[in-house]
Order: structure tokens, then sequence, then C-alpha cells
């Protein structure tokens, strides 16, 4: 599974990197770092309703406080958890 | 408004408009002939001899817009015919020498080649003994001896333009380093960086292409009739993917290369490419000492594409040199074409962009640090920044500053021969660094103020926390 952060401006300046973290914890603490191909990148195109997040390709829009439960909602149950 | 410092640059950018326009339009070819006719109409020349001659230095300006010799390893190249072959006999006595009591002038000569002629007592420079070391000029209070030196010669410091026999000038490009210094300040425009313009422009027409555009930090002082904002807006309606800062590439570096400098103790950056050229030609012992951190315009592309292998990055920035960095073995893989800010007007210009008028996009992914690199003593000061973020404010840092490859020279001679205590030397092959590159829209005073300013505005306001993310 692919799940990419975008760090481009517009949804930095909105918090992504706060995003990213959670991400980031929530990989370790389900022991997911094998399953899940976790990147940031430059931009889905989809500035406006940032910030983006895509899942296989797929884009989301999430916010800091959001973002743990998307993870539960689309990630975990995606794997299986 | 005034986009430009010169009526040359202004010519030079008229030219890669239209070509830009012709290759939008996939009429690059049939419009070569036409090119010349749209900026030099004629029926009579205004700026040389006949408009004929006119029409043929344009043709030249095509060629270089469309990338010059690609034979030609170097950035520069001189239009032989736009040339206008300026006096090169160095320092001569004008008429305005009153020939005074005085004779200041002859008693600093440290050649004794002054002497005055009977009648008039005007002073005489013997040019077989002259070194043109330039004493006399200074001496006289009228001023009266003026130093007939063509302009490209004295803007190059390295010494690698001279006249050829024929009176052209001629680039040794066993010393140029690329730095652009005389391109901007000839008068006749006769010498110029060639141009990856339609490259990029054939990049952005394959729908098939990401293109991100990653833009130096030097650009907070650039584009004054627009906004910041306005400017990335106007750079994705070009068809690039989007805009990154070349500045987080500095964050990169800089906390990278504060690691090199805590290992190997003595060390000279490596972002200016006209500056490690520099060393390479003219201080190859001390290359040992360079960085191996890549530039932060070649650390962007390969953070760029290392996630995304198939996308495409083009910096665009205020450099000349950058267009000989890129092209290099080791970092072609991750750049693949370079713009000055001068191609980006006419770029906008091709697409009728009204830049000005459109909405603002933002642009924030590096910190203050990182931004501030455009400017002589930014990236010393991020060095010192990266220490302190490290916990290693015990470690002193020595940086001798260079602002222009004159002071490069002073410092790399000193350390070579190891006098002094700098161990960190900060080369910056421009006066005052990037943002009085020779590829600006403008070269003003206030540039530095400007840099700094778009710093503070940065969101991260260290280099640690700009770098968070790419963890």
């Amino acid at each position: 599974m692919t799940l990419t952060i975008c760090i481009g401006s517009s949804c930095h300046l909105k918090g992504s990197k706060q995003v990213a973290k959670t991400f980031e914890r929530l990989i370790s603490e389900h022991n997911l770092k094998d399953q899940i191909n976790f990147y940031a990148t430059f931009c889905m195109g989809n500035c406006q309703n940032g910030i983006s997040t895509s899942l296989d390709g797929v884009v989301y829009s999430v916010t800091p406080e959001t973002a743990e439960a998307f993870f539960e909602k689309e990630v975990l149950s995606r794997i299986g958890k | 408004m005034r986009k430009f410092d010169t009526r040359v640059q202004h010519i030079k950018y008229k030219v890669l408009r239209e070509v830009a326009r012709a290759e939008w339009k996939d009429q690059l070819a049939e419009s070569t002939l036409s090119i010349p006719k749209i900026i030099s109409p004629g029926p009579e020349s205004t700026m040389r001899c006949c408009v004929y001659k006119e029409r043929a230095i344009v043709g030249e300006r095509i060629r270089l817009a469309m990338g010059g010799d690609r034979e030609n390893p170097n950035s520069i190249e001189v239009i032989g015919i736009a040339c206008d072959e300026c006096p090169t006999s160095g320092y001569a006595v004008t008429e305005i020498c009153r020939g005074c009591l005085a004779h200041r002038c002859a008693d600093v000569c440290p050649k004794g080649a002054i002497t005055f002629d009977d009648r008039l007592h005007q002073a005489i420079i013997d040019k077989t003994k002259c070194v043109n070391c330039g004493m006399c000029a200074k001496a006289c209070p009228y001023t009266a001896i003026v130093n007939r030196k063509r302009p490209c010669e004295n803007a190059c410091k390295v010494g690698a333009i001279k006249a050829a026999p024929t009176g052209e000038a001629q680039i040794d490009n066993n010393k140029c380093i690329s730095c652009g210094a005389c391109s901007y300040q000839c008068p006749f425009g006769a010498i110029s960086d060639k141009s990856y313009i339609v490259d990029v422009i054939k990049l952005l027409k394959n729908p098939a292409n990401k293109v991100y555009a990653v833009v130096a930090p030097a650009i907070g002082s650039q584009f004054s009739y627009a906004k910041l904002g306005q400017v990335v807006s106007g750079i994705k309606a070009l068809g690039f993917h989007t805009v990154v800062e070349a500045a987080l590439g500095a964050d990169i570096v800089a906390w990278d290369e504060t690691d090199e400098l805590l290992e190997k103790g003595f060390l000279t950056s490596s972002c200016c490419p006209a500056f490690v050229e520099y060393i390479d030609k003219f201080f190859p012992q001390m290359k040992e000492h360079v960085s191996h951190n890549p530039s932060p315009m070649v650390a962007m592309g390969k953070y760029i594409k290392s996630n995304e292998p198939d996308s495409k990055v083009v910096f665009i920035g205020p450099c000349t040199a950058k267009k000989i960095e890129f092209i290099k073995e080791k970092n072609s893989p991750y750049v693949d074409g370079v713009l000055t800010f001068e191609e980006l007007q006419a770029l906008f210009d091709s697409r009728d962009l009204e830049v000005s008028a459109m909405e603002e996009d933002v642009l924030d992914n590096a910190s203050f640090y990182g931004r501030i690199f455009a400017r002589s003593g930014g990236l010393s000061e991020a060095v010192v920044q990266a220490l302190k973020e490290k916990g290693r404010e015990d470690v002193q840092v020595n940086a001798s500053v260079c602002s222009g490859i004159e002071e490069c020279r002073i410092a790399l001679l000193k350390a070579s021969k190891g006098i002094g205590n700098a161990n960190f030397i900060e080369g910056m092959a421009c006066i005052n660094g990037c943002i009085n590159g020779a590829g600006c829209l403008t070269h003003g005073e206030k540039n530095k103020a400007e840099v700094d300013k778009y710093g503070r505005e940065a969101l991260e306001k260290t280099i640690s926390d700009a770098l968070s993310i790419l963890k």
C-alpha cells in the first residue's frame, strides 16, 4: 500500500507536517512499516481542498485533527486491522 | 513597468520571447528567418550601422536562444559580429591633464613609467614599462588618467576573456567559470549565456511529463512588479506541475554540510557552481576541501526524483553557471533544465501571461536559513544555526565569507598557504551572492533586504523544522 502526504506549499501552510507526524506515529504504533510505503510529495493538484493525502493513487483531504480518524477508517480497514 | 536594468537585456529578452512563442506553436524552424525582422523592423537602423547588421546579430541571438553551440561545454558564448572591439590600450592620459606641478601620478608609479612632455608638461605613460596597476589614475586629482579597458575584461576577474587577434572578444574555456559577469557588463550585448528555453518548452508541451519548477531563493528580490504568489501562479500557468523552493535544498545542504565540517575540520562551500569551477581551474590543490554535498538545486532534484523517478525538474534562478552544473554527468540525472529569471520573464510573455493580474498562489517549503542562501553570508549563518540546532555550539565557525570571485581568490590563496584561522570558506562568484547573478532581471541595492524579508516570511523558523517534513 502506498500512502503519500502532500508537502507542497499550500498543504505545508495548512499543517501537512502535523498530519505526516500523525501518520508516522500510527504506522509505527501498528507496526506497519513493511506494509505501507509512506512518503511525501509536492502537490497533488488538490490545493483548494488540502491537506491532500493519497492512498494507492486516490486523493483524500484531511486536516491535522482528522488525520488519525482517516488513518483508522481508510488505512487500517484496508489492511484488515 | 520597468523589468530590466539595461536595453541589452531587453533585446535579449525580446529574442527569447519570440523564440519561445514560435516553439509553443511548433513553428520555430520557419520563424528563425522572420524573428530578426520583428526585432529590427527597419527601414532605418536604431542600434548598429545598418538594419542588415542588426538582423544578422538577432540571428546570432536566436542561435543562442536555441541552445547555442552544443559542442561548446561553456554556457557563455561571444557573438563575434556584435562585439564592438572596444579599445584595449589600458591606462592612458587624456586631454584633461593640466600639466600640473604636483606630479602625483609619477610619484606613485611603481615602474617609473611616467614622464612629462617639455612644452605642455602633460604626463606621458611609457607603455613598455606600464603594468596597468592603476595607481596613477587613482592619484590624479583631475581624474585625467583613464583605463581604456574593455568592459568584458574589466568584469572578468579570472582573466578568461581577451581580444582575439581579429579584435573580437574571445573566451578561454580553460579559465572561464561561466559566472556571466561579462555578459551582464558588455554594453553591446556581444556576450550571452545560451538558453535551454526551447528544451524546457518541449518538456512542458508533452502532457505525459510532470515538470517541477525549482526556484532559487533570489526570486525574493526579483519580479518586483508582481507579488511572489502571482509569479508562482504564472509558473504553474506555463504548465509546470508545481513550484518548490530550491531553498529547501539549501536547508538540506546546510544541515549535511555542517556534519561534513564537523568531520573534516575545514571545508569550502559547493553551492555556487562558478566558485567550484574556479577552484577546479585555479586552485586544484584545494579541490579535496570542497564540500561533497550537492548544490541546493541538485539536492532538490534528487529528493523529487527519489519519490517520482519519472518526473522532470527545471531549475529557475539568477545563475548562468547552473547551466554548466546541471549538464555534468553526476548532476544530469536529477535536473532536466535550467532557466534564468530573464528567461522566465520571456516565457511569461511568450504566453501573454499578465502575471501582475493573476491570483496569488503560495510558495513555502524552506526555512529562513535556506532562503538567505541567496545572499552573501547566508550560507555561513545557516551553518552556525545548524550547529546550534545540533547542540554543537562548542564548535567555533570561523567563516570566511567571500562576496565575489576576487574575495574568493584571496581566501583560497590564504587557506592554501595555511594562513589565517578560517575553517569554512563560503564562496560566491557574484558580488553579494546570487541576488546579483547575471541572469537576474534587476540588480539593485535593495535586493539583500528583499531576500531577508522573504526569508522572514517562511513558516519554518529553523532548519530542522523545515527538514523534519522530508524524513
